[in-house]
């Protein structure tokens, strides 16, 4: 099964939808219009391309992993998004929504943040096309990544530290869907994963698609063919989308990563918040749980729809792992290749790392969606 | 939609209007500490329905006022469950319209919740995120249960747009003031009366304008086209600052007064 395209209102099987209050709709609508249409347009698609190649660094490399892959006892690849411009996958989805929010005429970018890779990215695509940005981030967020705020403020984005509900992801959303009621008319919001109203789960998934599509390219050149695993983290799932998007109609199977504290389909029932229909962690009366991950990125108790589908059907599967494996994974991705990863795809190493007597042999893809510069103050925190 | 008949709530409006009344529809979070008395006290001053709130953990549509008071209620130990069963008890002479997030619907299952608000004595239902594209299982259920789903109509519609909301709309519309949250405001945006005006164009149905609507003054400025108006952080602060039912009772007779002085010139 591959990820196709979900129905005209936005359904991947029974999950998705567009469920936003009634001012947002013709939003929802218009986005869904302008995406199709510049979608299928070749000049947008090459301003998009030539973005990413001249200004974000695409194609991102696969790097082997020599020593780690021995000590593992399988084959570790790594999609190398982490050095991609600013840090993180999220440059792709965000170019991609900001240049069609230009082409939509809109001058203002509003954008949610957890770890503060998404807003930075958001504020330097605004930096770049000469756009107004505000980024709504909770205020536990904003503790814990302050570098992120500095980078954000100079980028010239506006950054508002979200003190409501449990002071993060799940809340800046909620402040970001709040903004975009009173501003709707001049304002895109840039959402940052593959959840929210249709059409953000699928648009953003296209716009990372390249991930996938580069992967599985530079995996038949240096394999000859598809990796046996592929695997990504999941906190809303953009990156594990994009990467996933490149095999599903192949052989590998599909591993979605989550934190344990934040685990919405190992632990969730279905339910809507933030404008789809997923699974979501809530308690017995349909309130939304607060997630617990030490990784601000993956500090949510929803994950997109397609996810859940890809669940449902059983063509992705989805694990999860604890913070003390996190900070293992951490460290020994730094020692054994010398790369510092984020804390978010450290959870997939983490997972690796635990299965592999499972995986023994196995040539395993890794898409490391970013990079750990803003992590290492955190985790020498922990140390000390 | 003449061969429908009107449920408990539209009638109560379409009597009002019929007697040169305008309306008055009060907010009030269900679990906040005073509640209840809030309700009779807003009822006693002249409200004409109440609209009940089941706090959700998300509440997009709300503004700093209601989330603060969704958050105490919640809490405090609010649930859906029991704050309906603490409306059952209530017998005020006014429909009450609950007003909530999809996700309590969806999850306690679309029949059941619709069951339990016939069963508690509601006339009917808003939910400030399930659009008419989405509300279909929902209002089936509603329906058949006798609870009037009332929907939001935005200054954001197009004009085919308010058509189709007010053709699946019961109970009333619910004209969306202003483009932003819940909240007070220092003055009456424009756009109240002009999406009022472009709804009583297309609806015979009693239209209210909610949103940014507080005061006597912006109340009696809404209802020269409106048929009546939506109250909920200019009532729930009241609440909030301790001045209990009292202060609900004041601030809804202020309302009531300033509308049926305004309805008689």
């Amino acid at each position: 099964m591959a990820m196709t395209d979900p129905t005209p209102e936005g359904r991947f099987g029974e999950f998705g939808g567009c469920y936003v209050p009634e001012t947002l709709v013709p939003a929802c609508q218009e986005l869904d219009r302008s995406f199709r249409s510049a979608w299928a347009d070749a000049a947008f698609r090459d301003r998009l391309e030539s973005l990413l190649r001249d200004y974000a660094g695409r194609p991102s490399p696969l790097s082997d992993c020599i020593r780690l892959s021995a000590e593992l006892g399988l084959r570790l690849l790594l999609k190398r998004e982490d050095l991609n411009h600013t840090g993180s996958h999220k440059i792709n989805n965000v170019l991609g929504q900001a240049l069609l929010a230009q082409r939509m005429g809109k001058a203002r970018l509003v954008a949610e943040t957890g770890a503060g890779q998404h807003g930075v990215a958001t504020a330097t695509a605004a930096a770049l096309l000469g756009m107004e940005c505000t980024v709504y981030m909770g205020e536990v967020d904003v503790a814990r990544q302050e570098l992120n705020v500095f980078r954000m403020r100079l980028l010239g984005a506006e950054v508002h530290a979200v003190a409501t509900g449990s002071r993060t992801l799940k809340d800046a959303i909620n402040e970001a869907l709040r903004d975009w009621v009173a501003t709707v008319e001049r304002t895109h919001y840039c959402l940052g994963s593959v959840m929210g109203p249709h059409p953000y789960p699928w648009m953003v998934r296209e716009f990372h698609r390249v991930i996938g599509d580069e992967a599985r390219r530079q995996c038949a050149a240096r394999l000859g063919g598809d990796p046996d695993v592929v695997v990504a983290c999941v906190g809303g799932g953009s990156n594990a989308a994009g990467i996933f998007s490149g095999f599903t109609d192949g052989e590998a199977e599909l591993v979605g990563v989550e934190p344990a504290g934040g685990a919405a389909v190992g632990r969730g029932i279905p339910g809507v918040v933030h404008g789809s229909l997923s699974y979501l962690m809530q308690d017995e009366f349909g309130q939304v749980l607060e997630a617990a991950s030490i990784s601000a990125g993956l500090d949510y108790p929803g994950v997109g729809p397609e996810h859940a589908h890809l669940a449902r059907t059983g063509r992705a599967r989805y694990e999860s792992v604890t913070d003390d494996e996190v900070l293992a994974a951490f460290e020994l991705l730094s020692r054994t290749e010398g790369i510092i990863p984020a804390l978010e795809p450290a959870h997939g190493l983490a997972w690796i790392s635990r299965e592999r007597r499972a995986l023994a042999g196995r040539t395993v893809l890794l898409n490391l969606s970013g990079r750990g510069d803003k992590d290492v103050d955190l985790v020498m925190g922990l140390q000390a | 939609m003449t061969s429908r008949s009107p449920g408990r709530l539209e009638a109560a409006l379409r009597a009002a209007r019929d007697a040169g009344r305008k309306s008055l529809v009060p907010y009030i979070t269900g679990g906040l500490d005073g509640w209840r008395p809030a309700v009779e006290a807003a009822a006693a001053a002249g409200a004409d329905g109440v609209e009940i709130g089941i706090p959700f953990s998300d509440p997009v549509m709300d503004g700093p006022t209601i989330q603060a008071a969704g958050d105490r209620a919640l809490a405090a130990g609010a649930t859906p469950a029991g704050i309906l069963a603490a409306a059952a008890e209530l017998d005020v002479g006014v429909p009450l319209v609950v007003m909530t997030y999809y996700n309590i619907a969806h999850h306690m299952g679309h029949r059941r919740f619709a069951r339990s608000l016939a069963e508690t004595g509601f006339a009917g239902a808003i939910l400030a995120d399930l659009p008419l594209e989405e509300s279909a299982p929902w209002t089936a259920a509603a329906d058949e249960a006798g609870i009037e789903t009332v929907l939001l109509a935005a200054p954001t519609a197009s004009a085919e747009r308010l058509a189709a909301v007010c053709a699946r709309a019961r109970g009333f519309v619910y004209a969306v003031g202003l483009l932003g949250v819940t909240g007070e405001r220092d003055t009456l945006a424009a756009s109240a009366t002009v999406i009022a005006g472009r709804l009583k164009a297309v609806t015979d149905l009693p239209v209210l304008v909610g949103v940014g609507v507080s005061t006597p003054r912006q109340a009696t400025e809404a209802t020269t086209v409106a048929d009546g108006v939506v109250v909920g952080s200019a009532v729930v602060r009241r609440l909030l600052d301790g001045h209990g039912p009292e202060g609900v009772g004041e601030v809804v007779g202020d309302l009531r007064r300033a509308l049926d002085r305004h309805a008689s010139r």
